[in-house]
């Protein structure tokens, strides 16, 4: 006879539900805030889902997502090897930058030439980001967290100042860099974008983070070199007791999260951006890459679906204004459905307690026997 | 020599305006981390902090109170995030995450609620924090002016470094203290011998959450007259960096802040006189940082237990 499971058992095996649940408080949470501001919720949450849902819609919730996806998967990566890529924003700010001057001093660069060569010099530099923390990390015991959060900031003002430069910066008045000439662009053609009715910005960018998707998800899961990287992630005493280099293993989990969150940088230049701004503070572009990752239960496949998800968000909540409901409303959602996936442990948490208390009943059970067995003799 | 001393003066008076925020969450950093939680959420604290201060002290006209409630709002958020992480065990990286999108978005959403606009009305001077011994030094000699910068300055910032004692003397010289740091290096130690674990780490991260709030209070009292969204943009993980600089320790973590302060206070005299690319000059805190790090800081030892969800033994 099959035992029937108990809804805890249930409920604690699937990442899927709580992440859903989550996701349901969070809209729960923010109706909440509606309410209390007096607001209608049905008005606010149909123009959500209202604006993402019509073609054109979609098609900018996608251009939206293209960051996110791959920014996430550079956090994704990062947690399965156990170090938290916090600096995910400077490498992506350096990874843009170095797309943006390889494209527009390489503008007579034929375009099959050039798009891949913006690639490269954006995954380049976000790895060389991403080494150096490591190199501090393992050469002087350096902790990664507070170099991270140094070089976001390096990397920043290094933005801000190469967008400055003659040969790099707008002639206009605009306080950016020049466009990225059209052979560095990753646009669909006008004719197409105007056929389909799709967004201005629509752009392939959305193939290479699925392209991307899938290559880390076979990194991770097929080659020695992923089994090596999550080694360390769980134990890297035991992974340096079976003969891993520690060392080795974190500088290539960060320079790998690095490329990718470059890349990340690259293609939103090359598809929404067309240009890096001399900004007054972070994007935060890093920071939504760690809350993707988090949603996507660091699953390479789950954060392809969260970066969509959280591009929904985005750009639904950019329209949220048009019913009077301040564009906030989305951080709070946010803010919420991953407090709730934090505090989800509690599931497993209840069903080790109760394993334990089942455990501690059946102990006690057979001593009982075992007593009235003595008394018999 | 006269400008020498001007611009030194300047420098050093930047040099606390800047750190006295810092400061503050700094020590309430340091609280959540030695008692053995992460508290990356130090940033939303500070913004629920900053607004609350200045809202609290634009309606009743009281800078003081302004500030306290400042503090409190961080406290809030600082006890959302012990519940989550000491009470139920959650994941404090994640946790902290999310403190970090709650806190500037339930703010910013008040601010459009009371001010329908995402800026609050600019505090007037009486309802900013208020200067100490101002106009006791004598102006028109160059050596007055300089005491006059460095010393005239805001009441917060004469009591923080109060606090950084307060602090220093809670961790090093009381039973509090002793526990609370045996709490972040081996809880299990501590229960055995009847210390509660989850109630020192719940008062810790709160009194973390109500640091920070002040800290962010500062920020928008003193050297700013209103609240922004921009208001609060990466101290509280400076915050975090100092106190990782310092070595988790209270004089370290102070060491950490004004070498942050006061590569602020040198943008802001080599700003005005122009001439050097005022991005490179914005970049100097951080290499600054990095370098000594490397330099003379080097390893950080982490409380062992950081991190680490307690689960208590039956």
């Amino acid at each position: 006879m099959k035992k029937k499971k108990h809804f805890l058992d249930v409920i604690s095996e699937n990442r899927f539900i709580h992440i859903l649940l989550s996701i349901l408080l969070g809209f729960l949470v923010g109706a909440l805030f509606l309410v209390i501001m007096g607001l209608s919720v049905g008005a606010a949450y149909g123009r959500l889902i209202s604006s993402v849902t019509s073609l054109k819609g979609f098609s900018y919730v996608i251009v939206y997502s293209i960051p996110y996806i791959v920014v996430g998967l550079s956090v994704a990566f990062s947690f399965k090897t156990g170090v938290f890529n916090i600096g995910a924003e400077g490498q992506f700010v350096v990874g843009s930058m170095a797309a943006a001057v390889t494209a527009i001093l390489g503008a007579s660069i034929p375009k099959p030439l050039l798009i891949p060569l913006c690639f490269l010099a954006a995954m380049l530099a976000g790895a060389v980001w991403g080494v150096i923390v490591g190199f501090l990390k393992t050469k002087w015991g350096i902790n990664e967290v507070l170099s991270m959060i140094m070089f976001n900031w390096i990397a920043f003002y290094l933005s801000n100042f190469i967008a400055g430069l003659p040969a790099i910066k707008s002639e206009g008045t605009a306080e950016a860099t020049k466009n990225i000439p059209v052979n560095a662009s990753t646009l669909l053609s006008k004719d197409f974008i105007n056929s389909l009715g799709l967004a201005p910005t629509a752009n392939w960018g959305i193939l290479i983070a699925i392209l991307m998707t899938v290559l880390v998800w076979f990194v991770i899961e097929k080659t020695t070199l992923g089994y090596e990287l999550k080694a360390v992630g769980s134990n890297k005493f035991a992974a340096e007791y079976g003969g891993i280099s520690v060392n080795r293993s974190i500088l290539t989990a960060l320079a790998i999260s690095g490329a990718l969150a470059g890349l990340g940088g690259a293609l939103q230049l090359m598809g929404m951006g067309n240009r890096i701004s001399i900004f007054s503070s972070q994007e935060g572009f890093g920071f939504a890459g760690i809350v993707v990752a988090l949603i996507g239960c660091s699953n390479p496949f789950g954060v392809l679906i969260a970066g969509i998800f959280y591009g929904a968000l985005m750009y639904g909540g950019s329209k949220l204004n048009l019913e009077g409901v301040p564009t906030q409303l989305i951080s709070v959602i946010v803010g919420t459905v991953v407090f709730f996936i934090a505090i989800s442990v509690i599931f497993e948490n209840l069903k080790r307690l109760k394993a334990r208390d089942d455990r501690n009943a059946e102990a006690a059970a057979i001593k009982k026997a075992e007593e009235k067995k003595e008394e018999k003799k | 020599m006269t400008n020498f001393v001007n611009s030194f003066g300047i420098i050093l008076f930047a040099t606390l305006v800047y750190a006295t925020p810092l400061l503050y969450a700094a020590l309430g950093s340091c609280f959540s981390e030695v008692s053995g939680v992460v508290n990356i959420g130090i940033e939303g604290m500070m913004t629920a902090g900053a607004f609350t201060g200045t809202v609290v002290a634009y309606f009743t006209g009281s800078p003081w109170l302004g500030f306290l409630c400042g503090g409190l709002a961080g406290a809030f958020f600082g006890m959302l995030h012990a519940i989550a992480t000491v009470n139920l065990g959650a994941d404090q990286t994640i946790a902290g995450t999310a403190i970090n999108m709650l806190g500037p978005g339930i703010v910013i959403m008040l601010a459009k609620i009371l001010f329908n606009s995402t800026d609050t009305v600019p505090l007037t001077q009486a309802q900013k924090i208020p200067k100490l011994f101002a106009g006791i030094f004598d102006t028109s000699t160059v050596f007055g002016r300089f005491m006059d910068n460095v010393f005239a300055n805001y009441a917060s910032t004469y009591l923080v470094f109060f606090a950084v004692l307060l602090v220093w003397f809670v961790f090093y010289k009381t039973r509090f203290g002793l526990r609370l740091r045996a709490c972040g290096e081996h809880p299990q130690a501590c229960e055995t011998l009847g210390i509660n674990v989850i109630k020192m780490r719940f008062a810790c991260v709160c009194i973390s959450g109500f640091l920070a709030g002040l800290g962010g209070a500062c920020v928008t009292m003193t050297m700013s007259t209103q609240f922004r969204p921009i208001s609060i943009v990466g101290q509280g993980f400076i915050a975090i960096a100092a106190v990782i600089f310092g070595k988790f320790r209270p004089q370290g973590a102070l060491l950490g802040c004004l070498l942050f302060g006061f590569c602020s206070g040198l943008k802001v005299v080599l700003g005005g006189s122009s001439g050097i690319n005022m991005h490179l000059v914005s970049m100097i805190p951080y290499v600054v940082t990095v370098l000594a790090l490397i330099l003379f800081v080097g390893k950080s030892r982490v409380p062992a237990a950081s991190g680490k969800p307690f689960v208590k033994a039956k």
